[in-house]
This record gives C-alpha cells, sequence and structure tokens, in this order.
C-alpha cells in the first residue's frame, strides 16, 4: 500500500485537475478551486519544512565536523538571525524601516545582484574559448549572433546610421529575432510542451512510477 | 612559447578586467548614444496610453536584487507613466527574494510622485504557491492578499474598495525575471481570465516571448535594459536604462570582439599546424 | 494741495462707482450660470434592457446589453449608464456598474448561481439621472457542464493519450519502436567512465526548481540510471539539491541504482546533499564543489536559469567532461556554448526511456512523435487555409 496510495492519489487527483479545465460546472470547478488553494498552504509550508531541513543537515555537519564546517556555522547563524529578527519585528517585520529591511537591503540584496553581475565576466571569457566556428552552420550562428548583439544596443545603430533604415543593425536584429529565430524557438516549446505533457501522463497514470521510491 | 600559444592559454583575468573596465569607464565618464524605440517598446507605451484615465492597474513584479539592473528601471518608469495618466497600481511579488526590493522601489517612486500609500498604489507584498497564487487572484485577490506588505489589512485601504479579481483591471503589467511569472501569467490567467497584460522581462528571456507578442497574448514587451532605455526615451526620462546603455554596448562589441578573436587565434592555429 | 485733494477724491467716487457695477454684472452673472446649467434636460432614457447567460462559466455571470438613449445623439446630455441590481422588480437597488455614454453592454461576473435577480439601468447626464421605465428579470446565471471553446484541445488530448498508450501498448508487446541515438545520452555513460579512470567523482544537479516541476521529475529519473552505472563503475556521486523534497526522492533514487546495481552496500548516504534553494547560494556551493573535489564529470541534467553560465564556465575550467539537459530554451545556448554535450528541449524527457530502455517508456516516447507530426500537419493545413481567407480551423483551434 506504501507505492499504490500515493498512485491513486496521483492519478485520481490528476485526472481531476485536468477535468477542471474542461468543466466549468461547481461540482468540479470548486473542489478544483479548493485544491489550489490547498496548493498555496502546502508550498508555504514546504518552506518551514526546508528551514527545518537546512537546520538538522547543517548542524549535524558541524557537529561531526565536516569539510566546510565553519562556513556553516555561518549559514545557520544568518538563518536564526533572519527568523529571530524577523519574529521580533511582529506582522510588519517587511516595513519600509524596520531592522528585517536593513538587513535585506545591506546584506542580501547587494550579495545577489553581485552573484548575478559575474554573468557578464563569464559570458565574455565563454565567447573567447567557446564559440568556435567550424562548420557553415556555426559561421551562419556566429554571423547572426554579431548582429544581434551589436544590434540590440544604441551602438549599432550609430555605427550604421548612414544606411537606410531597414538595413540598420537594429532593424536587421529586429527581423532575426522576430522570423528565424521565433520559429525555431516556438518549434523547441511544442516539443518541450508534448515532453511534459507525455511525462505527466506516465506519472498521473503510473507509468512512471521510479520518483516514488526508486524500485519498479 | 609560441605567440598562438600565448594566445590560447592566456589568463581569462585579462578578459575579467577588460569586461570591468569596459562597464565602469562609460558610468564615469558618459558618452551619449542615440538610443532607437523598438516597435515591442513601442506597443507597451501605448497600451498604457490608452488606458482610461483614473484607471486601477495590477502591476506584478515578480524579481529579486539578481535583475535589479533590468527591472527596477522598468518598475520605476511604469509607476511613473501610471501615475502621470492618474492610475493607481496594486502590486505583487510572487518570488520570495523580492518583495523587499519591489517594496523599497515603489515607495520611492510613489514619494517622488507625491502620492499616497494606500489610495494611489498599495503594495501587497510576497504570496507563496507560484502559479497557485496567479489562479487564486482570479477568484479573489483580498482573499488570497489580506495583508499587505506592511502588515496592513487589505480591505482597509480605500484603492482596494471593489477590487475583486482580475475582472476589475483593464491590463496587467508583468515584470519578471523568471519563473514565476510573465510566461506562467500567459498560461494561467490571459487565456482563463480574458485580461490584456503588457510585460517587462530580462534580455536573457525577452525572445522567448516574441511568439506570445505575435499571437496576440501579450501586448507590448519591454527586453532587458536596452528595452527599459527605449521606454525611458519615449517617456522623455534619462534614468538608469539610459545610462546603462552606453557600458551595455561597449560590453557587446567586447563580446563580439572576443568572439572573432578566439576563432582567429584558432585559424592561427590550425595554419601553424599545416605549416 | 487742495486741487490734489480735489483730484484724488474725484477719482476715487469714479473707481467707486465702477467696482459697483462690476459687482452688479457679476451677481447677474452668477444669477444667470445656474439657469444655463439648469436649461440642460435630464437624458431620455435607455430601454430595451436584455440579459444572456455568460456560456462556458460555473454560474456567475450574466451579459447585458440595452438600447441607448435616443439622447445619445445629443452631445453632452448622457454621460455615463449605470446598472442597478435587486432582489425583486420593487428594488432595492445597489449599484452593480457603469459604462460611459455611448457603451450599451456589460457583464455582470458577480451574481450567486441559481439565485434570482432584477436588473434596471439608469441614464445618467449633467442634467439629472433617469431610470428605464421597466426592469428585467429574473435573471438567473447557470453552470454549464463543458466549455465548448476547448473542443479542439479535448479532441487533440484524446488524440495524444491515444497515440502514447498505442504505443506504449504496442512496445509491450513486443513491436519496440526505433530510436535514434542521441550523441548527449551516450555521452553520459563516457562521461562516467572518464571519472572512474581518473578516479574521481561524478557531480550530478537535478536542476534548481521543486519537485512541482516536471523538469526536476525528470532528473530525478535519469538520477537513477547515473546512480546505476557509477555504482557499477564504483565512482563516487556527488548530487546537492536545492529543495527538501527532491532531496528526499534523490536520496532514494541514488540508493536504488545501487541497489539494482547489485552494490547496496557502496550506497554512501552523504552522496546526496541539500544545499540552498535560493539561486546564488546554490551555484556558490556548487562550483565550491566543483572547485574542491575537482569530480571529472559533470552532468546537468533539469530545469536551470541564470546560474547555467556560472555552473558550465566553472566547471569548464576544472577540465570536467560536461553533459547537460534542460528545456528552459534561454538558457540552451550557454551549455551549448560551454558543455560537451547538450540535451535540448523534449531530448530530456526522452533520457529516461533512451536509458533505461524500458518498452512502456520508449512506446510513450514514440506516441509524442506522433503527436508532433500531428501537429505539423494541422500548422500547414491551417497556413494553406489563412492563405485562402478560410479561418474555421483557426476560429475552431482558438480557446477561451
Amino acid at each position: 500500500m506504501k507505492r499504490e496510495i500515493p498512485l491513486m492519489a496521483t492519478a485520481v487527483i490528476g485526472i481531476f485537475m485536468i477535468l477542471s479545465f474542461f468543466v466549468p460546472h461547481q461540482l468540479v470547478s470548486v473542489p478544483a478551486d479548493f485544491l489550489q488553494t490547498s496548493a498555496v498552504i502546502v508550498v508555504a509550508f514546504g518552506y518551514v519544512l526546508g528551514g527545518a531541513n537546512a537546520l538538522r543537515i547543517n548542524f549535524d555537519a558541524i557537529y561531526k565536523r565536516r569539510e566546510g564546517w565553519p562556513y556553516k556555522i555561518v549559514l545557520v547563524a544568518g538563518l536564526l538571525t533572519m527568523v529571530t529578527v524577523g519574529a521580533i519585528e511582529g506582522r510588519g517585520f517587511q516595513g519600509e524601516h524596520t531592522r528585517f529591511t536593513w538587513i535585506y537591503n545591506s546584506v542580501y540584496s547587494p550579495m545577489q545582484s553581485t552573484m548575478f553581475a559575474l554573468l557578464a565576466f563569464y559570458i565574455a571569457s565563454a565567447a573567447f574559448r567557446a564559440f568556435r566556428i567550424r562548420t557553415l552552420e556555426a559561421a551562419l550562428l556566429a554571423v547572426a549572433a554579431l548582429i544581434v548583439m551589436i544590434g540590440r544596443v544604441p551602438i549599432g545603430d550609430w555605427l550604421t546610421h548612414a544606411l537606410p533604415a531597414p538595413y540598420r543593425l537594429s532593424a536587421l536584429q529586429e527581423w532575426i529575432m522576430d522570423n528565424p529565430q521565433n520559429s525555431a524557438k516556438r518549434a523547441i516549446l511544442i516539443g518541450a510542451a508534448l515532453g511534459v505533457m507525455a511525462t505527466g501522463l506516465r506519472v498521473i497514470l503510473g507509468l512512471e512510477r521510479s520518483y516514488l521510491s526508486g524500485e519498479d | 612559447m609560441s605567440l598562438v600559444k600565448r594566445l590560447e592559454t592566456f589568463d581569462r583575468r585579462w578578459i575579467f578586467l577588460t569586461v570591468g573596465l569596459l562597464v565602469l569607464l562609460p558610468l564615469i565618464w558618459p558618452v551619449p548614444l542615440p538610443i532607437t524605440v523598438g516597435p515591442r517598446a513601442q506597443k507597451f507605451y501605448d497600451a498604457i496610453e490608452a488606458l482610461p484615465e483614473g484607471s486601477t492597474v495590477l502591476l506584478a513584479c515578480d524579481y529579486d536584487p539578481g535583475a535589479k539592473p533590468e527591472l527596477v528601471p522598468m518598475t520605476r518608469s511604469v509607476l511613473r507613466h501610471l501615475f502621470a495618466r492618474h492610475c493607481k497600481a496594486i502590486i505583487t511579488c510572487l518570488w520570495n527574494g523580492g518583495p523587499g526590493l519591489v517594496d523599497q522601489t515603489v515607495r520611492e517612486v510613489g514619494r517622488e510622485q507625491g502620492k499616497v500609500y494606500g489610495v494611489d498604489y498599495v503594495d501587497l507584498g510576497y504570496k507563496a504557491g507560484y502559479e497557485a497564487v496567479m489562479v487564486l487572484m482570479g477568484q479573489s485577490i483580498p482573499n488570497t492578499f489580506p495583508t499587505d506588505q506592511s502588515g496592513g489589512v487589505t480591505t482597509s485601504y480605500p484603492i482596494m474598495q471593489g477590487i475583486r479579481n482580475y475582472s476589475s483591471f483593464p491590463i496587467l503589467i508583468s515584470i519578471s525575471a523568471g519563473y514565476p511569472g510573465t510566461k506562467e501569467y500567459v498560461q494561467q490567467v490571459e487565456g482563463r481570465f480574458h485580461i490584456k497584460i503588457i510585460a517587462g522581462v530580462t534580455a536573457v528571456s525577452a525572445p522567448e516571448f516574441y511568439a506570445y507578442l505575435q499571437s496576440g497574448q501579450l501586448q507590448g514587451l519591454l527586453g532587458g535594459m536596452a528595452g527599459a532605455a527605449e521606454y525611458e526615451k519615449l517617456r522623455g526620462e534619462s534614468g538608469a536604462a539610459t545610462r546603462g546603455m552606453v557600458p551595455q554596448s561597449f560590453a557587446h562589441v567586447f563580446i563580439a570582439f572576443c568572439i572573432l578573436a578566439g576563432n582567429a587565434v584558432q585559424w592561427l592555429k590550425r595554419r601553424e599546424k599545416s605549416a | 494741495m487742495s486741487l490734489e485733494v480735489t483730484a484724488g477724491a474725484r477719482g476715487w467716487r469714479w473707481s467707486s462707482a465702477a467696482g459697483v457695477v462690476l459687482m452688479l454684472l457679476a451677481l447677474k452673472a452668477r444669477a444667470e450660470a445656474p439657469a444655463a446649467a439648469n436649461s440642460t434636460p435630464a437624458p431620455a432614457p435607455a430601454s430595451g434592457l436584455e440579459w444572456k447567460d455568460v456560456p462556458n462559466d460555473a454560474g456567475h455571470a450574466v451579459e447585458l446589453d440595452w438600447k441607448p438613449s435616443p439622447d445619445e445623439a445629443h452631445p453632452g446630455v448622457v454621460a455615463t449608464y449605470v446598472l442597478e441590481r435587486g432582489p425583486a422588480p420593487g428594488g432595492p437597488w445597489s449599484v452593480v456598474d457603469s459604462t460611459t455614454g455611448g457603451s450599451t453592454t456589460k457583464v455582470d461576473p458577480t451574481l450567486d448561481r441559481g439565485v434570482s435577480y432584477f436588473y434596471r439601468v439608469i441614464t445618467v447626464g449633467p442634467g439629472g439621472r433617469t431610470p428605464a421605465l421597466s426592469v428585467t428579470g429574473p435573471v438567473v446565471a447557470t453552470s454549464q457542464w463543458f466549455n465548448t471553446t476547448r473542443w479542439s484541445v479535448l479532441v487533440l488530448m484524446f488524440l495524444f493519450f491515444a497515440f502514447v498508450l498505442w504505443y506504449i501498448w504496442s512496445a509491450q508487446s513486443g513491436k519496440k519502436p526505433f530510436v535514434r541515438r542521441i550523441p548527449g545520452i551516450d555521452a553520459i555513460e563516457e562521461a562516467i567512465g572518464r571519472a572512474t579512470e581518473m578516479g574521481r567523482p561524478v557531480l550530478y544537479v537535478p536542476g534548481i526548481q521543486d519537485i512541482d516541476e516536471i523538469q526536476t521529475v525528470q532528473g530525478l529519473i535519469i538520477l537513477e540510471s547515473v546512480a546505476k552505472m557509477t555504482a557499477r563503475y564504483q565512482t563516487p556521486i556527488t548530487v546537492p539539491v536545492a529543495y527538501p523534497i527532491p532531496f528526499t526522492i534523490a536520496e532514494e533514487m541514488v540508493r536504488s541504482g545501487y541497489l539494482h546495481a547489485g552494490r547496496p552496500e557502496q550506497y554512501d548516504p552523504n552522496s546526496v546533499r541539500f544545499v540552498s534553494p535560493e539561486q546564488f547560494a546554490y551555484v556558490a556551493a556548487l562550483t565550491g564543489i566543483m572547485l574542491r573535489d575537482r569530480p571529472a564529470a559533470h552532468i546537468f541534467m533539469g530545469s536551470f536559469y541564470a546560474e547555467s553560465l556560472l555552473l558550465a564556465e566553472t566547471g569548464f575550467s576544472t577540465g570536467a567532461i560536461q553533459v547537460a539537459g534542460t528545456a528552459n530554451v534561454h538558457q540552451l545556448p550557454f551549455f551549448v556554448v560551454a558543455c560537451d554535450y547538450t540535451l535540448i528541449g523534449e531530448e530530456l524527457y526522452a533520457a529516461s526511456a533512451y536509458l533505461s530502455g524500458e518498452p512502456r517508456l520508449v512506446g510513450g516516447l514514440k506516441g509524442a512523435d506522433m503527436m508532433k507530426v500531428l501537429i505539423i500537419l494541422m500548422v500547414l493545413i491551417g497556413c494553406i487555409l489563412e492563405t485562402l481567407n478560410l479561418h474555421g480551423f483557426t476560429q475552431w483551434m482558438a480557446t477561451q
């Protein structure tokens, strides 16, 4: 029953939610709305589970002096600090001038932005190292990439301002993005959507069970 | 060591340094470059211009500090545009790392424009649940967000009087950096609740939405900092996005140079081998 | 001096008189103004208010239409139409909504299902308010059992299910369909073999999202096959996971992989690590693992966002062989550039069928492919019909 109950629940709820797309009647729409609301509650509790799990694993690693355990102390201290500060602030802990918001603006926000900013450097090094023109297709790709990269920024039109408007880099990049790029992207999206549906169908019908306990 | 070998194995930190300088120096010494407004940004602008004055609009800001340079300028310009048309804004956030940044941005613009919180705009804050929250909002927004970002009761604010669900708004403006965001609003909300949607997204994900724009599921699209700069130009502003276009231009040119240089090195290497 | 006084006094008298005249004129204008405003009559009433149930809903909406006021022809007489609703023909009335003059239709989506209401429309203008001469009702919103605009989705969905189930049954009966080789999937075993030769571990990343993302489910399914391979080759595997639920499932998948390979005793519970749901905290931890532990093979299978390039470039700098697969098209360029092999879009979903070779999974793959053939045909037929100005097919495909 350990596997059968989750499989049955998955099948029943999955089929019901598919049905709710086609049947607007209250006998289907009211329970479907209830399930949507329940999903929100479950996700919220997922964060509680995640926090508890993070503490459990990191306390264990600190206790057993696993590799990198000083950093885990920093992690736990950060987590407990934010939770404590938020609890002390009370209901309006995310208000404009709270200590919680100050920590968010002074610590979290700059760290996030910094990590994201690393991408700019990595893109440049990847462009030098990895973009090799060895075939005709790669050459076409490189030409398109150059047109789109330069055409997307003001310097593209500045470089080609002497040309008629339809032949400037910005117009060319618009055409590339609207036509060949869009067509190819649509095809990939349709294919990926079919893949999602096929996997979803296998999960709902219980044909794909390995995610439950790894045994067939 | 031959030139080719040296070029092949040179420390990529020189590339990092060059990118850093190319971005930093134009910020210190700005160089004026003309910005051309594209059709997508124009459609975005026109969609807000077409709103009846005094409308209340739903502004979904789904991003965190990682997307700050691209999406915060868009958010600022959108709010200024709405306030200039005497429209009101109800703001939501579905990213757990974002509500602080969104609230800060919204309140700054609100103060700058002399607008009153709770009357002209309200920040409903963050709700966990991804797409389920989007669908729940189709039933009732006050029930989905019973309190706002600061902990106040949502229904106590004058702006929330008469607001039920998506049908209470003429438009949804989605500014998003990924999941959940614009794509989920188009998939879950546009078809089900028939609300007009315009979007501002990061540059890397913008191409994904061109298909939605062509099919009419989106009525306007701003892509990245370039899109934000075009919108600022239409608004007659010169904000962070406009200032950021020069460093971005130089960085793009340098990356194009890196592609060509890398291939030139490979070509030289092949020539050396065959020689 | 006396002359000046006299002139000043005369001037004062003239200005006083002028002031009195001006005041009298202003008073007259103000007296006339209300009369001018009052001369705009109240608008003639709208008429012919009709209702119809909004179809394909759960019984909460009706559409109301009315004939405009005859005074629409006179500019400035009609400003708005106000819709009022009550439980009985005599009221009490409450305002439901309003439209600007010129608009004569409105949907009221706030009804309670199965309850009778009465409606009236009031024409409002600068001259006053005029209710319609009659009320309309009883108005009852009803729910429908089927959304008729979604027939096309239902038909295509049944066709898709039929294709998939037919080919699954066909494969299980022995007619296993041919699946072309996908270099990226073949490269997984090659990567694990290389890690074994170098005596270094394999790093497997099942994506950065939670279990509700189907790519994460797929990444975890592939993990079992990869764990089986690493167990066979006796190569350590490291699986950092971002969320708690995928973490517990990943533990099960790795344990199961070792079990199926016949080496359950070699399973290391510490091989699966819960890191952080925070995107850049997760990628910082992963790049730390790459730089410290120096895995020889990196396998990225799942949903990735901005961190993809950071992972792939850092991984490249360590000299590892990298295989990636994601259906997030905006990250594909980064993986294509920085990884040795990339599974594009649905190749990720095909990977589990390909690696396991199970008939039912391979059959499902073939079923999805047949659906793609059908979609291609529909696109071609649709283009031809639209070119010939025949819109029926497109209209049938449009949903609400």
